[in-house]
């Protein structure tokens, strides 16, 4: 397909912009850009049109299953558009009176009010734009607690081998040292590691629960009584909260700080990767360090901007994703106390009737009663066959169906991570499940047509070491 | 109650019985008794049409003015029709990162789009696919620069506040010396520079326009970081780069910025899009997701995430940042608004901005106590004296739907795009008249 570059002719364009009614102000020449920027020429007819046919080559929740494990790929309201598209919010400046934004200053109070009902926290920012940078700034509450103690010596941060790849790297990039404690032999974490692995330099655990293999650690309160009881505070990722909002909560648990992913958990569209939102919340003794400005309401009743009283500082400008903070506003309230629960549990639901139905057939990587996700292990299958997770999930774009996350968590080898979400009818995951079974047939019967996989889509398999070898970052222009 | 799940509660119990459970309790059953929750304490569910109706209410109470003379960060430019449509698609909308390259070719390649016009707009080699605004460029930017012997990152005081907020964090965090350079006359000049440099200095990072809408002198800027090992990061309003030098002709070895002006609305501070271009010999270093085209088996052209080996789901805590997400559908609306510009609808933009801007800078220089604070040039955005109260000012632009100047120390920070014409800038200043008592 042609890129925009290659479709752009001399002279054509479209008119957008009226020529300026005040006269030229002068800029001396230098400094002015020597050549314009090579944008292309199009008409607006050929720039839908690119667009389409690029739409055509994405597949989106709206076109197919999408069982991506620890993604939630739920279905996307339209309603959550709506509001989000309304000019009262869209049109508002950031740097408005307060006075003048109150429905805007509402909606980031009411969302906090309800997460943090159903995480058990006390106080809640929406600044961080994404997961990662929601655990970033966790992690930078518990780096502002200690020290604000004077105990400088917790540098080290807990994190499971389960882990998702973005715990230690926001714990770096908070200026921690990992320590990495392995999973036992139910995929938990491992009580007698984490025991010597907590003491006086640790700062902290970050923990995934459900973790990555799709289990609820049933020692729960036990690892975060070690954590406690060492003198660190335990960090919750809260990737996997569907599995169980109105169930349970991290603040219930044990947990001193969360991170939500909106973009997951609260139906907000993960827009081909961002924009997110990771609001984090906290317990009441860690909200003085939260980011500023926070939302208040005064004695009046009116909602105002506040700055904690020793805030890390600033994470990102003005609030965060403000429109996504909306669109999870509007699930919410659509949801309320019944239809959030209800949410969770038809997710886990749809994990085990899915998981019931591959088991015997495909190896289960941890044999239990599963969450939100599960993951498969194809290693003997390969043994046998040669196929590996990646041909089977190559093969899956045949059918329409968008892969689930593969070669994760690492502590599985040939790993397929099935996270099927609550927004799936039984027949959509009947078929799936036919489809799975259909290509373990083929395993054994037509390897090679796996190997070869996909065989419908717009392109084969992508050469991605030359990628990587050969770096191609942007056009060259002729 | 509303609810998005397809199947009926009783279709849900035969699933439950097939499993061999018998209740949905059995679901939790990992989860200690001490800790199940009995219920959420939340309002209960509403139907869509109510749900509409309480957040339809919340947009109603604010203010939403009809002209915005406001910027210091978020600006108000005309957003193309087509702009909207194309990032509404659902295919787009709803797709997750694009890690099977076979079915996210539509979003590859218009990632590879956008990082081209990034490249093209600042005179880069090589843009990223975007991080999640302008203020964490900035902080990703300098700690892009740091290295063992060679630590610290100097930034002017004429660089947005929120900025360097942001910059201390994160730099607070990896203990990376950050210094604020004291200005005169709102722009950062080269001898105070070469002053502050030390040979640990590892960058120096520089907006222009500035906070203030001062163009600064970036060449002389860029050569004294040069003379002393230290890197070059230049933040610009991407509007500006339709008209002004690029960064990269400005000596830059990184261009970062907030690309909320390319078609992005207001929007109460976000989704916006932090925009991250490097020379070359940088790009191992670059943050975040990275499109390359290769070929597929075949031999057909295509798109493909790569250099992953900078990213954290390879390298964990040792990657070059722990971003993830990003804001890949904004990036995708910078490039539909790019395409649709094309250069002469840029130009125009960045054109009709500073010349409205100079308009009403001349209008308002005119008018007893609104003297422009610096003669330097500016772009679209310039500071103004202020003889009265700023509030009391703008309670006189409320009764027309305008939106001020934003108060700040030293003035008034005034600011025209496009959609500032001449009428409203000619009524504005009539209003400013009668505020000030004149």
């Amino acid at each position: 397909m042609k890129l925009l570059f290659e479709l752009s002719r001399t002279g054509r364009g479209q008119d957008l912009l009226p020529l300026s009614d005040v006269p030229a102000c002068e800029f001396g020449g230098e400094l002015l850009r020597q050549a314009p920027p090579r944008l292309p020429e199009i008409s607006e007819v050929d720039l839908e049109r690119h667009y389409t046919e690029l739409a055509k080559q994405t597949h989106g929740v709206n076109d197919g299953f999408y069982p991506l494990g620890s993604c939630t790929m739920k279905y996307n309201p339209h309603i959550n558009e709506d509001m989000a598209a309304l000019n009262g919010f869209t049109g508002i400046h950031p740097l408005q009176d307060e006075n003048s934004a109150q429905g805007c200053l509402e909606v980031m109070y009411r969302t906090e009010q309800l997460l943090n009902e159903i995480t058990g926290m006390d106080a809640m920012t929406f600044q961080p734009a994404a997961g990662a940078h929601g655990e970033y700034t966790g992690l930078m509450l518990i780096r502002a607690y200690h020290l604000s103690r004077n105990d400088t010596a917790r540098t080290k941060i807990i994190v499971p081998d389960s882990a998702h790849g973005t715990n230690p790297a926001s714990a770096a990039m908070a200026g921690f040292t990992v320590v990495s404690v392995p999973s036992n032999a139910q995929g938990g974490v491992d009580l007698e590691a984490l025991k010597a692995a907590a003491g006086s330099d640790t700062a902290g655990l970050m923990l995934t629960n459900p973790n990555t293999l799709g289990l609820f650690d049933p020692n729960i309160l036990e690892i975060t009584r070690i954590v406690h009881e060492a003198g660190g505070l335990n960090y919750y990722d809260g990737a996997n909260l569907n599995a169980v909002m109105g169930h349970v909560r991290p603040g219930d648990m044990g947990f001193d700080c969360v991170h939500l992913n909106l973009h997951k958990t609260f139906s907000t569209p993960h827009g081909g990767g961002g924009p997110g939102s990771g609001p984090v919340g906290c317990k009441k003794f860690l909200d003085e360090f939260l980011p500023e400005p926070r939302v208040v309401r005064d004695e009046g009743g009116a909602l105002r901007f506040a700055c904690p009283e020793h805030t890390l500082g600033k994470v990102r400008s003005f609030y965060g994703n403000f429109l996504v903070a909306v669109r999870a506003l509007t699930y919410i309230t659509v949801l309320g106390k019944e239809g959030i629960p209800e949410a969770s549990e038809t997710a886990v639901l749809n994990a085990n009737y899915m998981m019931h139905k591959l088991k015997g057939h495909y190896d289960v990587a941890y044999d239990a009663a599963c969450m939100h996700e599960f993951v498969l292990t194809l290693e003997k299958l390969k043994q046998e066959t040669g196929v590996s997770a990646m041909d089977a999930a190559k093969r899956l774009l045949d059918f329409g169906m968008h892969p689930p996350t593969m070669y994760f968590p690492l502590i599985v080898h040939e790993a397929l991570m099935i996270e099927p979400t609550e927004t799936e009818s039984r027949e959509t995951l009947d078929r799936a499940v036919q489809v799975f079974l259909d290509i373990l047939e083929e395993a054994k019967t037509d390897p090679e047509k796996l190997h070869e996989a996909p065989h419908t889509c717009p392109i084969g398999r992508p050469d991605e070491v030359g990628a990587a070898r050969n770096p191609v970052l942007k056009y060259e222009f002729a | 109650m509303g609810s998005y799940l397809p199947s009926t509660h009783s279709e849900r119990r035969e699933m439950l019985r097939e499993i061999g459970l018998d209740s949905f309790e059995e679901l939790y059953r990992d989860v200690p008794e001490s800790v199940r929750l009995k219920s959420l304490s939340i309002p209960e569910g509403v139907s869509e049409m109510e749900a509409a109706a309480q957040i339809s209410a919340l947009a109603d109470k604010n203010t939403r003015y009809r002209t915005i003379f406001r910027g210091a960060g978020a600006y108000d430019h005309y957003i193309p029709a087509i702009v909207k449509s194309v990032t509404s698609k659902e295919e787009f909308l709803t797709a997750y990162t694009p890690y099977q390259a076979e079915i996210s070719q539509g979003v590859l390649q218009s990632i590879f789009e956008y990082q081209t016009q990034i490249c093209e707009l600042t005179g880069m080699d090589v843009s990223n696919a975007s991080v999640y605004d302008g203020a964490v460029a900035a902080a990703e930017a300098a700690l892009m620069c740091q290295e063992r012997k060679k630590t610290g990152v100097i930034l002017p005081d004429t660089v947005d506040p929120q900025v360097i907020e942001v910059v201390k964090t994160y730099c607070g965090s990896r203990s990376v010396p950050v210094t604020v350079l004291k200005t005169k006359d709102h722009a950062l000049d080269a001898d105070t520079l070469k002053a502050a440099l030390t040979p640990e200095t590892a960058c120096v990072y520089v907006q222009s326009p500035n906070f203030y809408g001062v163009i600064e002198d970036t060449t002389a800027l860029a050569e004294a970081a040069h003379l002393s090992q230290a890197r070059f990061i230049m933040a610009a309003n991407p509007i500006s780069l339709g008209l002004l030098k690029t960064p990269g002709e400005c000596g830059a070895d990184i261009a970062v910025g907030e690309g909320q002006p390319l078609g992005m609305p207001l929007s109460f501070g976000g989704p916006y899009l932090g925009y991250m271009a490097c020379k070359k010999e940088l790009m191992r270093k670059l943050p975040g997701r990275i499109v390359g085209e290769t070929s597929d088996k075949n031999g057909a052209r295509c798109y493909v995430l790569t250099l992953q080996a900078r990213e954290q789901h390879i390298r964990r805590e040792k990657a070059s940042s722990n971003i993830c997400s990003n804001e890949a559908l904004c990036a995708m609306t910078a490039s539909v608004y790019l395409a649709a510009m094309g250069p002469e609808g840029l130009r125009r933009a960045a054109r009709n901005s500073a010349d409205h801007a100079h308009y009403l800078a001349e209008r308002l220089n005119g008018l007893k106590g609104f003297e422009l604070k610096s003669d330097k040039p500016f772009f679209n955005e310039f500071l103004t004296a202020c003889p009265v109260d700023p509030a009391l000012l703008q309670a006189h632009l409320d009764k027309e739907g305008i939106l001020g100047p934003l108060p700040v120390e030293g003035g008034l920070l005034w600011c025209c795009t496009e959609k500032n014409t001449k009428d409203k800038i000619d009524r504005l200043v009539e209003i400013v008249k009668e505020a000030a008592g004149e």
